[in-house]
């Protein structure tokens, strides 16, 4: 009863949706305000039909309905309830009603925030929102139901892959969703800005928000998935450039790029055109990134749940979006007149250098990504594109990216001096230096880390120059330059705060480059040195958990003969699926991770049982995540400025007229 | 500065964005494309040396040799076969979990100047039920399966069947989809 439920609410919710792309549209171009009126309550109203349909998929989920095809295909009633419930999102059909279920909760947060938005750019808006909602909800419906029933009901479920069943997967794909289906948000003003055939201030004050929203939960999520796959697939990587990890950082580099054009739309309605074009190329991204992984026309490592009809299907979807919108655009934007005109020196032009950078970067990546499947869709050749080429190709675009980063937020805008900004930033510079020459000292003959490590201190201090330099450092006396430091705007320190926060992960990204590893059999009672630590291999032993088997080593780790740490790396065997999973073993300190993999157990020419284990040291290699999440916070602050608050009075504002009015 | 030269500075710009954007992949697909082999591609054409490229294929039942050793490192031989031809490999690292005789695998890695393939990485699959789609073209081109004939056979029948016979049915169709 529960999942026909869902099923009708799913159905419901696309009617809804239906008459959301139609009415409001309608109702705007012929000013209609009853029309445009309905889009909000619409989008309430799908929204609510969604949740209750998610809700009716985990109730299943829960309570273990066998009869549920998708249940008995993902579930498994031993399961701990934690992942039943992060399970429902495990799959295919379930992450698809994830999907829907954000864009519908965006769509009705724009309706609940957008009071004040003009009521025929709200209603477009909605429109287009209503028909992504409706092209994502007719693929549930008609090619991926998971309310299918079975009968009679197999007595139990056939479980989820142990790979997934996992704490950092269970919030991966939620925080994913929100960043890619963010951009519907962005894509969805875009559409409305070429109805209209406007772009202005006001709509950037709109889109920025949402571009910085979906950014920060984009750059959480792929952070996530990134610390997810270093600690679970146990090969000590963090970043393989997989087909599926490109997925999801092709809308991130456009997104960023988007973030920052936002800002000159909205400050000086300059780049206005450029701005609609990214925000629609950053959701085409998480179009194409959606198919690429649901297809599996691609080699992934990480893909889970493919299929090519389904990914036909997407493929369809991506077509009738990206062609309808850029045929617009085509269309309406050379009528959009360009205004504001800037010097090439000035915070305008650094941001059109980050633009062009950033947009190369995803280009060369996309390329890089889509080339083995063209390559094979033309010639039949079999060719793989691996970490090495994006690497090679990407590395020399980022650097200046990353040189920019410290200047161009100190520039003015409009029209710029290069030299005082130069001369303010030199301490930063000998920093760099510094970093650079150390880590050639100590660490040898790495070229590539050392300037990893410059370019992080480059970033840091960088930032730390800017707001220094915003609060008058030097200028005027310590204490009412901190008085000025709390009251710059909360946009100034966020930005500040993101910059700061890449430096981080870079530098962890540069202490990863310096890692090192070691292959060795040990038997039970012997040790081996690695990385300046003794370590003891005390035994291997049977361990049973809730719904798996597994081999556990005890490895002690000593310094000078003291105890530093004891580690326990396991091979697990889940009898439901029949499934092997390692799990290393992480050390972590500020200082870097000591990463500890249990291999083959064999016995050597003596005849005793050996353990072949795969040692680890990664310094810095936190630092890595630790900085995706100062970027995100960086982007809460912005998100917390007075400017895009401000919104709330004009609300007052309007809510006293309506009331005058009736 | 005039709109028309302000223009002409962004164009200038775009250009020399998209030209190194271009000559950047252009190098990089020189040096680091990987080839995917057959066994039977590297039997007819021996691979130029020092180049890494992909070997794939299936791991030829009972040739896993756990108990080797390569260059002081404890290392595993096993042989990859596409049912023509067989290339040994030998490799230092831990396996993955989905690596089991009789199924398919990609490794990417060296030939060496003795014949054995150097592997660097074995490639984990998520799903047992997984084939690698090289490993699919291979065993089509090496005639052990013809599309036509329905769907391949589960993977771990493949180093049993006969080019000679008629493929086997498709396994079950997994529920739910």
């Amino acid at each position: 009863m529960i999942p026909e439920l869902g099923h009708f609410a799913l159905i419901l919710a696309a009617m809804l949706a239906i008459a959301q792309s139609i009415l409001p549209l309608w109702g705007a171009q012929r000013g209609d305000t009853r029309l445009m009126g309905s889009a909000a309550p619409l989008a309430v109203a799908g929204f609510i039909a969604i949740t209750i349909s998610f809700a009716a998929l985990i109730w299943a989920y829960v309570t273990n309905d066998m009869t549920v095809v998708n249940v008995v295909a993902n579930s498994h009633s031993a399961k701990p309830m934690l992942f039943k419930v992060t399970g429902v999102w495990g799959n295919h059909e379930g992450s698809l009603i994830l999907w829907v279920a954000v864009l519908a909760g965006c769509s009705a947060a724009v309706a609940a925030f957008g009071a004040a938005l003009p009521s025929a750019l709200q209603a477009r808006v909605q429109a287009v929102m209503g028909m992504i909602l409706l092209g994502f909800l007719a693929f549930i419906i008609f090619t991926s139901n998971p309310f299918e029933r079975i009968w009679p009901p197999p007595p139990d479920g056939q479980g989820l892959n142990p790979l997934l069943q996992d704490i950092g997967l269970a919030i991966h794909p939620p925080l994913l969703y929100v960043g890619y289906v963010g951009y519907a948000v962005t894509f969805a003003f875009a559409v409305a800005a070429l109805i209209e055939g406007r772009v202005d201030a006001a709509w950037g004050r709109w889109v920025r928000p949402w571009s910085l929203a979906a950014w920060a939960f984009l750059t959480m999520g792929i952070s996530i998935g990134s610390w997810w796959a270093y600690y679970e697939l146990g090969w000590g990587g963090y970043w393989f450039w997989d087909p599926v990890e490109n997925a999801s950082l092709l809308p991130w580099l456009a997104g960023t790029a988007l973030l920052h054009s936002a800002i000159v739309v909205e400050k000086r309605e300059a780049l206005k055109i450029w701005t609609v074009l990214l925000a629609l190329m950053a959701f085409t991204l998480s179009l194409l990134g959606a198919f690429l992984v649901r297809s599996g026309v691609l080699n992934s490592v990480h893909s889970f749940a493919s299929d090519p009809a389904r990914g036909l299907f997407i493929l369809g979807l991506l077509g009738i979006y990206v062609t309808g919108a850029f045929a617009l655009f085509a269309w309406r934007a050379p009528s959009m007149a360009p205004a504001g005109v800037f010097a090439p020196i000035s915070r305008e032009g650094g941001i059109v250098l980050n633009n062009l950078l950033l947009c190369s970067i995803t280009a060369v990546v996309l390329v890089g990504t889509l080339y083995p499947l063209f390559l094979d869709l033309l010639t039949g050749q079999m060719i793989s594109v691996g970490p090495p080429f994006f690497n090679a190709a990407t590395a020399p675009l980022a650097l200046p990216l990353v040189m920019g980063m410290a200047v161009g937020p100190m520039l003015a805008w409009k029209r710029a001096n290069l030299w005082p900004v130069l001369q303010r930033l030199w301490w930063v510079a000998c920093m760099a230096l510094l970093a650079f020459i150390l880590t050639l000292t100590f660490a040898g003959w790495h070229v590539l880390s050392a300037l990893g490590f410059a370019c992080a201190f480059w970033l840091i201090c960088g930032a730390a120059a800017d707001i220094a330099d915003r609060a008058g450092v030097g200028r005027t006396s310590l204490r009412n330059a901190l008085n000025r430091a709390r009251h710059l705007p909360r946009a100034a320190w966020g930005a500040a705060i993101a910059h700061a926060g890449m430096g981080v992960t870079i530098l962890g990204v540069a202490g990863m480059g310096l890692a090192v590893e070691k292959l060795v059999a040990v038997p039970p009672g012997g040790s081996t040195q690695f990385a300046g630590y003794e370590w003891r291999l005390e035994g291997v032993r049977d361990f049973i958990g809730p719904n798996f088997t597994a081999r556990k080593a005890t490895i002690t780790v000593l310094r000078d003969g003291r105890v530093v740490h004891v580690m326990e790396p396991s091979k697990r065997y889940f009898p439901t699926g029949r499934m092997t999973t390692t799990e290393a073993s992480i050390r972590t300190s500020v200082a870097g991770d000591l990463y500890a993999v249990l291999g083959e157990e064999r016995a050597n020419e003596a005849g005793v049982n050996e353990a072949v284990l795969r040692l680890h040291n990664n310094p810095l290699a936190p630092w890595i995540w630790i900085g995706a999440g100062i970027m995100a916070l960086g982007a809460a602050f912005s998100l917390s400025d007075r400017r895009i608050r401000i919104a709330a009075p004009a609300r007052r504002r309007k809510d006293a007229e309506a009331e005058a009015s009736a | 500065m005039t709109r028309k030269k302000r223009r002409l500075y962004i164009l200038l710009l775009c250009a020399i964005g998209l030209g190194s954007a271009t000559a950047l992949t252009l190098t990089a697909f020189q040096d680091n494309l990987v080839f995917f082999r057959s066994p039977s591609d590297i039997v007819r054409e021996t691979p130029p040396p020092g180049r890494s490229f992909r070997l794939g294929g299936l791991v030829e039942e009972g040739s896993v040799q756990r108990q080797g050793e390569y260059q002081g490192r404890p290392a595993i031989h096993f042989r990859v076969t596409d049912g023509a031809h067989v290339i040994p490999v030998v490799f230092t690292g831990v396996l993955p979990d989905l690596f089991r005789e009789g199924q398919g695998v990609v490794t990417q890695g060296m030939m060496g100047e003795d014949g054995t393939f150097r592997a660097r990485e074995v490639l984990a699959r998520h799903d047992e039920n997984y084939m690698p789609p090289e490993v699919a073209d291979a065993l089509k081109r090496s005639g052990h399966w013809n599309p036509a004939q329905g769907a391949a056979p589960a993977p771990a029948t493949w180093n049993t069947l006969d080019p000679s016979r008629p493929a086997f049915a498709a396994p079950p169709p997994r529920s739910g989809s």
